[in-house]
């Protein structure tokens, strides 16, 4: 295993999306989210989490240390676990354990992270027994992310298709096309704000220098294996990562942040492309011991 | 000597969850006194102090929005993730196929609030800490920006920025004005690991002030 991260990190990624959904609102009949007053447009950090699961458990095959605790598909063989059932310990057996093993909580905490990519980056609840005080507690994950917004406001499309198919023969007698709906944004920048802190990986979760790597690796492709005919064009186009010198940090996060600008250019009315936005990094408001890196 | 300070804590959004809405969840219409715990403690805490907050000022108008998400709605299992340990041949993960739920959650948006709270020293302050090194390390880490992990407004994709609030007076949104909050939750008691108890206590916003100090705490 690679070392523990010993540095603060926060980084800034922009990605954009182009004739797609890039997060629909089940509150709205999946229109992509959207800041009712101001209209800019939003990807949640469950969203973007998701993504960057199913990038590594795609690229790591379930590789020994790389699996995934949240997966999205059905569990196989789930009669496996009757067989196991005799082995669940009850209440009793617990408080019986704890006595032999004071050490069992954070025992097991350890092995979950040391064998999921996940729990180890964002953490997880692994809370059971608080009853009996067995408690595996809250695994916090260093890597902590915020809401993405659009840089601009957005404009969601309905855009209404049909299909020659029928569902039901009952339909079929009466109709020869069902129509369906579909919401795109048909441009949007959007940009998400992270953080990843050193202490929660060196104390708790051991994030390593390799799990950040493939951090890194998993959000700059995290969209190349999610096509669909919801999302359209997806990228990502920028991620800034900022190291700081020390575990602490060097300076507050919002200094960093807000020496990333992102514009829409002078000439352009109605933004549909990468192109028509500048991405200027104000070099002058970092301090000097935070070290800068475009990974893209 | 005081050893209190004052926190300007900033942020996008935030959610303060009511334990009585917990399932679709529902913020308080401000920063409860426990997050503000813990979003100092985000920044610098020690075993051997322990901070109390005074007073929370609300610097922005209070304004709600909501965001429905999908989320798992199990937990990860100790008892299974023993027995793997322990040897046994099981698949270990939450399939979010199956254990899913939609929830919705009503946030705040757009606070700021200045947190004053002090800390008081404990019991299990080792022979070469004082308050006054404790005091250093807190300013300096806030001055500098520096922090455990990155404090959040109660829930950790809403993260918080935070400076020292150096200015005498402070300007609240609410001057004049008297806001009854109702019951909101003060804290944890995790005097006893094995029976840990919600406070409860009587908010009142006095010109955009919550005053917690000698606050009648109900269990």
């Amino acid at each position: 295993m690679a070392e523990v991260i010993k540095n603060r990190y926060e980084f800034v990624v922009l990605f954009d999306v182009e004739n797609g959904n890039p997060n629909g609102d089940p509150d709205a009949g999946n229109l992509p989210r959207i800041d009712p007053e101001s209209g800019y447009g939003i990807v949640t950090d469950v969203c973007l989490k998701r993504k960057i699961r199913n990038y590594v458990e795609t690229v790591k095959e379930d590789e020994k240390g790389y699996k995934i605790y949240i997966k999205e598909d059905v569990p196989l063989n789930r009669s496996d676990n009757t067989a196991y059932e005799y082995l669940q310990t009850n209440d009793k057996d617990v408080k019986e354990l704890k006595k032999k093993d004071p050490d069992v909580d954070r025992k097991i905490r350890d092995f979950m992270c040391r064998n999921f990519f996940d729990i180890r980056t964002f953490g997880a609840v692994m809370t059971t027994f608080v009853k009996a005080a067995l408690n595996c507690g809250q695994v916090r994950g260093p890597v902590q992310l915020g809401f993405a917004r659009s840089i601009d406001p957005i404009v969601s499309q309905e855009v209404t298709i049909t299909r020659v198919a029928i569902t039901t023969e009952k339909d079929a007698e009466n109709k020869s096309t069902e129509m369906g709906r579909k919401n795109i944004v048909p441009y949007g920048l959007y940009r998400v704000e992270g953080y990843i802190s050193a202490n929660l990986a060196r104390k708790v979760t051991g994030f390593s220098e390799d799990d950040l790597e493939l951090l890194w690796e998993a959000i700059i492709n995290m969209f190349e294996i999610d096509h669909s005919a919801a999302r359209g064009k997806m990228a990502v186009r920028e991620l800034i990562v900022f190291k700081h010198s020390k575990e602490l940090g060097d300076c507050p996060a919002y200094r960093l942040f807000d020496a990333v600008e992102v514009r829409k250019n002078e000439d352009v009315l109605y933004p549909r492309q990468y192109k028509d936005y500048s991405v200027i990094i104000h070099e002058d408001q970092i301090p000097s011991t935070v070290e800068v890196s475009r990974k893209i | 000597m005081s050893f209190g300070i004052r926190v300007r804590v900033w942020g996008d959004y935030a959610l303060f969850s009511r334990p009585e809405m917990k399932v679709e969840r529902c913020s308080y219409d401000i920063i409860t006194p426990s997050a503000a715990r813990g979003l100092l403690e985000a920044v610098y805490w020690h075993p051997g102090l322990r901070w109390v907050i005074d007073r929370v000022y609300v610097m922005k108008p209070i304004q709600f929005t909501s965001v429905r998400r999908n989320e798992v709605k199990s937990k990860a299992l100790g008892s299974s993730a023993l027995q793997v340990m322990n040897g046994a041949d099981k698949l270990l993960y939450i399939s979010s196929k199956n254990e899913i739920v939609q929830r919705a959650a009503i946030l705040l948006k757009d606070v700021e609030y200045v947190i004053e709270a002090h800390f008081d020293m404990t019991d299990q302050v080792s022979g070469s800490d004082n308050p006054g090194k404790f005091k250093d390390i807190i300013t300096r880490r806030i001055r500098k920006g520096e922090c455990y992990h990155t404090p959040y407004f109660g829930c950790r994709e809403f993260p918080a920025n935070f400076e020292l609030f150096e200015e005498d007076v402070v300007c609240t949104e609410y001057a004049g004005e008297e806001k009854d909050l109702g019951y909101m939750l003060y804290d944890f008691d995790y005097s006893d690991p094995e029976n840990i108890q919600p406070m409860f206590f009587r908010a009142v916003l006095k010109d955009g002030i919550l005053d917690v100090r000698d606050c009648e705490v109900v269990r």
